[in-house]
């Protein structure tokens, strides 16, 4: 199998070979030392190597060259470099290089270049030493492409043993890192050797430029090969005190294609072996104190997650709704708040955002991230620093109750690695004040609804102003202001009764009678006035129609108040009269009590009358 | 001497009548603030389903209304008319815009819109959880307009709080219950206050809003003909009975005209609206009273012996128009084999008709009748209080009592006929236990003020504590005389006065006689409270446990407490929808239809709207077919995946093997060579070893149990608790692609057609068994 697949892959080199060998030798450099690491643990192949430089020209040199095979290169996710400074034992990675893509003339066109800039030029008979890291995606080819259920998972891995560079190497050697011992075949070529899950090349010596010898292996990886084929994260700013991370994922399983049938039998009854290609969960590393997370996809909550939390971290353990199978895709949303004061900071009166890029999905592989920083309403010169390359766009968000809606700085990355976890900052300038306006805006709506409610009762708002219906309601509303009245006054006639009662309190008291009967007539004089003023009132009930149907009542009622003065009067007079002829209690008693007996009846038949009119 | 007895009452009197207004005031606003805590009240308990699961739209029915709302706001109202649906019955397709009752999806389109144009970002879907509990809150209220048409503002208020929390109810209104009935049950109760609030004012501006109402009550639901089938009967009582009026001629004959009208436009209904005898009553009781006003009118004009003339003459000529016309309807009506009336109607009018003759309707379970615990889990003591309502509506029995007493009559008949009409039941069960309950607490906290001492010497501060009491009546006697027992001391003079005085007031008497004795009060008050404590505990109850459930996410707690969800409806949706094409059709039992269509986005045969009942037929008889035949039908129908509902592993119900009947029925009612009895052995549906051979074949049987066995080594069905017949065999032409987690779901992917190799297909032929052979030839596919 891997021969086959050998044969096949070599007639591509070949091509590259023949292309490469055509090309001019480059400069004066020598790579006097060149040592690379391959580890393939995982589904993204991370190549370290450390590089020793020397100039061997006359000229000084500024910068080398990278070079990688055009099909590998666009793969690559990420490229860095470092100085080594320091020897032996006590060697320490300092600064890192720029590394920028180059097109060096008359270089094969099967090779993508990459300079790496040296702080300072080197120097005739100088060297330097590098430390590369170059991570590909999807540079793991699975090998059978479609696997059943029960099968393990093989994939491919192709290099080339020499260093493939534009300057001769003196020595060299490569080291692969398997995750597994089970190794199906690889190239074997001289100086190989097979150290349980390791494999090593070289060392080679004294090379020319451009040499190649491609390796194949081929062996067992079974570990998840989680691709977001998309992710989207939405970063939300409030101001008052919340950061808002939602991340929409779609994943795939990215390895060999699963063909045939699932039995979910096996899967459970054996999941190592019917089941050791396919991935159950994914492990995401959220920052400490992340709150309120939730993972749920577009048809609701998935329930199967678990989170540990720690000072350090927040670790979520999800698992998709069912386990993936190459080739097999899923799409969640995962959600969750952070404090504020731990991202956004303030300098020189701006604040600025300063978040990772990545996704915290451990060992995922991100084919393009959109990454959206939402920032408040009202936020202004917004500025973005990078630490790699990113599209940049700016849009307008309306959300939660906003007019003018809030910026978004959207960034666009495609083939993401974890190596791409770095933080990014947003800077923009953001009065809190303008934090005030939505619930200003609450209240202020709020407040004219009111007041519309208020207006809306006191404004007549008929259409005619002559229709009948509209007259009798003006009517109906004089006449209800009218009773209104006259229940005022009949209650002011009851209170100044009361004040004639309190004059007999008084006497009977004191026993001056000048002052009851000064009471009384000042009283009679009040309720004389009183009864006037109930006259054109009553007049008035009496002409118009629509009182017609409480017009006895009413007139009832004056009738009994009435009534029920002069039995007052009558009752008042006795007891003074008594008072003054200085009868007996017992027989002042007496004499009133049929006057008594009737003012009680008449004062619970005023009370009714008043109720009944009051219902209408 | 005197004096001390006119100094108590003298302030009291005008302190009570300054204060009246007052009191008014104040009673208008509490009554505000007691709906407005109803209407949260009503709101709060469909939560449940919120907190204890999560936001998600529930069952079956909400799953398709809640797919139409998102194409509605995607694709706005007018593609929403105009939509035919080709996901769902493949081949045929669906007509979405013609055949669904728009109100509700036109409710939570229009929500989302508003709340969207001001900026607050919530999806189509949690607009769609929340609209049920909305519009509950809306009911209630409604309720309490109603009931206060009929008997007041106290009983209104009892009502709406009734209402607010009745189990029927909230059964189908909880947050994620996104159905018709949900918004219907608002727009019933709402035309009903429509309908008497005219029948009470004669006004024609609430006839027209009554109009209105009515037009939505006919967007929502199906059950509209229940209203326009009770007003008429309502109309027909008031006649009969002599109560005819102006009032009544405005409450109706505009309804009849402009609901119509209204009712037409919509598509679903069209001119339904004038040809089906659901409609017919409202028509002839529009006539009649037409008739009956111009007799009024004519008798108004003429003197009396010109009058009985002309009845005599106008009597004799119209009877035998009348004749004519009936023979005529009678005609047209009965030259339409199901008498014009559609299937569920006469489900409605002959309970035993579904079960002979539609199978489709007698399959599902809201359409079978009800069992009597169901009534008291539904509407609890209400069943109780309702005689007493019905007994208090009769005294004084007005226009609006009569209409609720009719009210409640019908539809307690419909809600035993069907179990799913319960829901109409309850708020006519609402209504009358709040008039009930009111009227109750009225004469019992009467008698309680009557002759409790403290408050005797003041009535105006016992009649404001008793503010709904619609009679306030100050009787003096017994008070004065429990004043005189329990406290001697005070003002004897005045007491012995009183005495005296307050006897001559006959007119206190009859109001006297509603005194019960203060003990027994007292007691049945809290009697009365205890009974409605235990209807809030019940219904609180039935909210949280018995009604909450999504039914697609399922919850067990486990020995020690914890608890284990069961979501493998939607495992099996998201993997539909994820890893297979766009375009591939999955055939399943036709109650899974909705769901797939919305949540795994995939073209279905058949769903829950199940117009076409042959071509659920042809799935019922592909699911009752031998695996070779089901394939043939299943390829013809271009199927692809075919998905069933296991329970067995894990003990779930409501499984596809304990539908099966419905699928043998209605796959043999259409084609006969599916006959029941192959599938019965001692007249039940058995899987076990004593199952026929037909069973154990046929396709349903061994998507189910396909290598069921090897799960616990004997293959015990959990759900049917006994070992299954046939344990070991192979699918021939089906291939497990998915099953879920806990086996509730299992999705099959029809094996690609063989080459054709010449001598081949020969040797297979005869390798067959020779009764399967036989099979072969008896059951063709229906389709070739």
């Amino acid at each position: 199998m891997g021969l086959g697949l050998g044969v096949m892959r070599t007639i591509e080199f070949l091509l590259l070979i023949i292309a490469i060998l055509s090309a001019p030798v480059l400069s004066d450099l020598i790579l006097s030392k060149v040592e690379r690491r391959i580890d393939l643990t995982s589904q993204i192949a991370r190549i370290a190597s450390t590089i020793k430089a020397e100039n061997d020209g006359s000229s000084s040199v500024s910068e080398i060259l990278l070079s990688i095979p055009e099909v590998q290169a666009k793969n690559l996710a990420y490229l860095t470099a470092k100085l080594v400074e320091g020897k032996g034992k006590a060697k320490t990675s300092g600064v890192a290089l720029a590394v920028e893509p180059a097109n060096p003339k008359g270089m094969p066109p099967a090779l993508s270049f990459y300079t790496m800039i040296l702080p300072k030029p080197l120097a005739n008979g100088d060297s330097v030493t590098l430390d590369v890291l170059a991570a590909f995606t999807h540079s793991l080819r699975p090998f059978p492409e479609k696997i059943t259920q029960a099968d393990i998972q093989l994939v491919v891995f192709q290099d080339t043993a020499h260093y493939l560079s534009p300057y001769p190497v003196k020595v060299q050697s490569l080291t692969l890192k398997l995750p597994d011992a089970r190794i199906e075949s690889y190239t074997k070529l001289e100086n190989t050797k097979g150290l349980g899950s390791e494999i090593k090349y070289g060392p080679y010596e004294n090379l020319p430029p451009f040499s190649y010898s491609p390796v194949a292996i081929h062996f067992e990886a079974n570990q998840a090969f989680a691709v977001a084929r998309e992710l989207v994260r939405e970063i939300e700013i409030s101001h008052w005190g919340n950061v808002q991370v939602t991340e929409h994922y779609d994943i795939v399983h990215g390895g060999a294609m699963s063909k045939g049938e699932f039995s979910r039998l096996d899967y459970q009854s054996k999941p190592q072996i019917r089941g050791a290609s396919a991935f159950k969960h994914l492990v995401a590393k959220l920052p400490p104190r992340a709150h309120s997370i939730y993972y749920r996809d577009a048809i609701g909550n998935i329930s199967t997650s678990h989170v540990r939390g720690d000072s350090k971290k927040t670790e979520i353990l999800i698992e998709p709704r069912y386990p993936l199978f190459g080739g097999w895709k899923t799409a969640f949303t995962i959600g969750y708040g952070l404090p504020l004061q731990d991202f956004v900071f303030e300098s020189e009166g701006k604040r600025f955002l300063n978040f990772s890029f990545g996704s915290p999905m451990h060992d995922l592989v991100t084919d393009s991230i959109t990454l959206k920083v939402v920032l408040p309403e009202g936020s202004k010169y917004l500025s973005v620093s990078t630490p790699f390359v990113v599209q940049q766009e700016e849009e307008i968000k309306m959300s939660h109750l906003d007019i003018f809606g809030r910026p978004v700085v959207v960034l666009k990355k495609a083939n993401v690695v974890p190596e791409h976890n770095q933080f990014f900052q947003v800077y923009y300038q953001f009065n809190a004040l303008a934090m005030l306006m939505e619930p200003f805006m609450l209240i202020t709506g709020i407040f004219f609804l009111f007041v519309t409610c208020i207006i809306y009762v006191h404004v007549d708002l008929s259409i005619s102003k002559s229709s009948a219906s509209y007259l009798a309601k003006l009517q109906w509303d004089d006449v209800r202001a009218t009773v209104q009245q006259i229940q005022n006054t009949v209650n002011q006639c009851l209170s100044t009764h009361e004040k004639l009662e309190a004059s007999l309190r008084d006497l009977s008291r004191t026993g001056d009678v000048q002052a009851c009967k000064a009471a009384r007539k000042a009283t009679d004089g009040l309720l004389k006035e009183l009864s006037k003023e109930l006259k054109p009132l009553i007049s008035f009930l009496q002409s118009s129609p629509p009182a017609a149907h409480i017009l006895p009542k009413v007139e009832e009622l004056v009738a009994k108040e009435r009534e029920l003065q002069e039995r007052l009067m009558a009752k008042h007079s006795t007891i003074v009269d008594s008072y003054e002829k200085k009868l007996g209690g017992r027989e002042t008693e007496n004499r009133v009590a049929s006057v008594q007996q009737k003012i009680v009846a008449l004062r619970q038949d005023i009370e009714d009358l008043m109720e009944y009119i009051d219902e209408i | 001497m005197a004096s001390p007895e006119s100094a108590v009452n003298g302030p009291t009197m005008t302190a009570g009548a300054a204060s009246k207004s007052l009191r008014n005031a104040f009673g208008g606003v509490i009554a505000f603030i007691i709906l407005v805590l109803i209407g949260v009240l009503a709101f709060s308990i469909r939560l449940f389903s919120v907190i204890k699961y999560e936001s998600v739209i529930h069952e079956f029915d909400p799953y398709f209304n809640y797919r139409v709302t998102q194409f509605l706001s995607k694709n706005g109202i007018y593609d929403f008319w105009n939509w035919f649906d080709d996901r769902t019955w493949y081949p045929l397709g669906r007509v979405i815009g013609g055949t669904v009752y728009p109100g509700l999806t036109l409710t939570a389109g229009t929500i989302w819109k508003v709340v969207n144009s001001l900026n607050i970002p919530l999806s189509v879907e949690t607009v769609c959880v929340f609209t049920a509990p909305i519009f509950s809150a809306f009911a209630s209220w409604a309720a309490y307009l109603l009931t206060k048409e009929v008997k007041g503002p106290g009983a209104g208020l009892t009502a709406a709080a009734l209402l607010a929390m009745v189990p029927s109810y909230i059964s189908r209104s909880v947050a994620g219950s996104y159905d018709n009935e949900a918004v219907a049950i608002f727009a019933l109760v709402f035309t009903f206050y429509l309908y008497i609030k005219t029948l009470n004012t004669g006004s024609l501006f609430y006839a027209t809003l009554n109009a209105l109402a009515y037009f939505y009550m006919v967007c929502s639901w199906g059950g509209y003909t229940f209203i326009i089938n009770l007003i008429p009967m309502h109309v027909l009582l008031c006649i009969v009975t002599g109560r005819y009026s102006s009032r009544l001629y405005i409450a109706y004959a505009p309804l009849v005209v402009l609901g119509t009208l209204l009712a037409s436009l919509v598509p679903v209904v069209g001119f339904n609206a004038v040809l089906t005898s659901e409609h017919f009553a409202s028509f002839l009781v529009f006539i009649i009273i037409h008739v009956v006003a111009l007799a009024y009118y004519i008798k108004g004009i003429l003197s009396p012996k010109m009058f009985k003339v002309a009845v005599t003459l106008v009597v004799s000529v119209g009877l035998a128009v009348c004749c004519a016309v009936i023979a005529i309807l009678i005609a047209v009506v009965a030259s339409s084999p199901t008498k014009g009336w559609s299937g569920r109607s006469l489900t409605l009018l002959d309970p035993t008709y579904a079960s002979k003759y539609i199978p489709i309707i007698a399959s599902v379970s809201e359409h079978q009748p009800p069992t009597w615990p169901s009534y008291f889990m539904d509407i609890n003591v209400l069943a109780f209080l309702v005689p007493a309502g019905i007994i208090a509506c009769f005294m004084p029995l007005t226009d609006s009592s009569s209409f609720v007493i009719l009210y409640i009559v019908t539809s307690v008949y419909f809600s035993g006929v069907m179990v799913r009409l319960m829901l109409v039941l309850a708020p006519a069960a609402c209504i009358l236990s709040g008039i009930a309950l009111s009227e109750a607490f009225n004469v019992l906290t009467r008698s309680i003020k009557f002759q409790l001492p403290g408050i005797a010497g003041n009535p105006s501060i016992a009649s404001e504590e008793n503010g709904s009491s619609t009679v306030v009546a100050p009787n003096d006697i017994p008070k004065t005389e429990e004043a005189a027992k329990e406290k001697p001391a005070k003002k004897n003079r005045k007491k012995e006065k009183e005495n005296v005085e307050k006897k001559p007031t006959p007119s206190k008497t009859e109001k006297r006689l509603l005194v019960l004795p203060l003990e027994a009060s007292v007691i049945a008050v809290l009697l009365l409270v205890l009974l409605g404590a235990f209807y809030v505990v019940h219904c609180v109850w039935a909210a949280a446990e018995a009604y909450s459930a999504p039914s697609i996410v399922l919850t067990s707690h486990s020995n020690d407490g914890g608890l284990h969800v069961f979501d493998d409806f939607r495992e099996a949706y998201s993997w539909l929808s994820h890893n297979t094409d766009v375009d591939d059709k999955v055939a399943s039992w036709w109650d899974y239809g909705y769901q797939t269509t919305a949540m795994a986005n995939r073209t279905v045969l058949v769903d829950n709207n199940t117009w076409n009942n042959t071509h659920i037929a042809t799935v019922g008889t592909a699911m009752s077919s031998p695996e070779k035949q089901a394939w043939e039908i299943f390829h013809s129908l271009d199927v692809k995946y075919v998905l069933v509902v296991f329970g067995g592993v894990v003990g779930y119900p409501s499984d596809d093997i304990n539908k099966f009947l419905w699928m043998v029925r209605i796959g043999g009612g259409v084609f006969p060579h599916i006959k029941e009895p192959d599938y019965l052995r001692d007249g039940q549906y058995r899987i076990d070893a004593q199952a026929t051979p037909t069973m154990l074949n046929c396709l349903m049987y061994k998507l189910s149990y396909f290598r069921f066995v090897e799960t616990d080594g004997k293959g015990f069905d959990r759900v049917r608790r006994t070992e299954i017949g046939k344990k070991h065999f192979k699918l021939t032409h089906f291939e497990e692609v998915f099953t879920t987690h806990h086996w509730m779901v299992r999705i099959y992917k029809l094996k690609p057609q063989r080459n054709r190799i010449r001598g081949k297909t020969k040797k297979s032929k005869s390798s067959r068994s020779v009764s399967s052979k036989r099979d072969v030839r008896g059951k063709r596919n229906p389709w070739h």
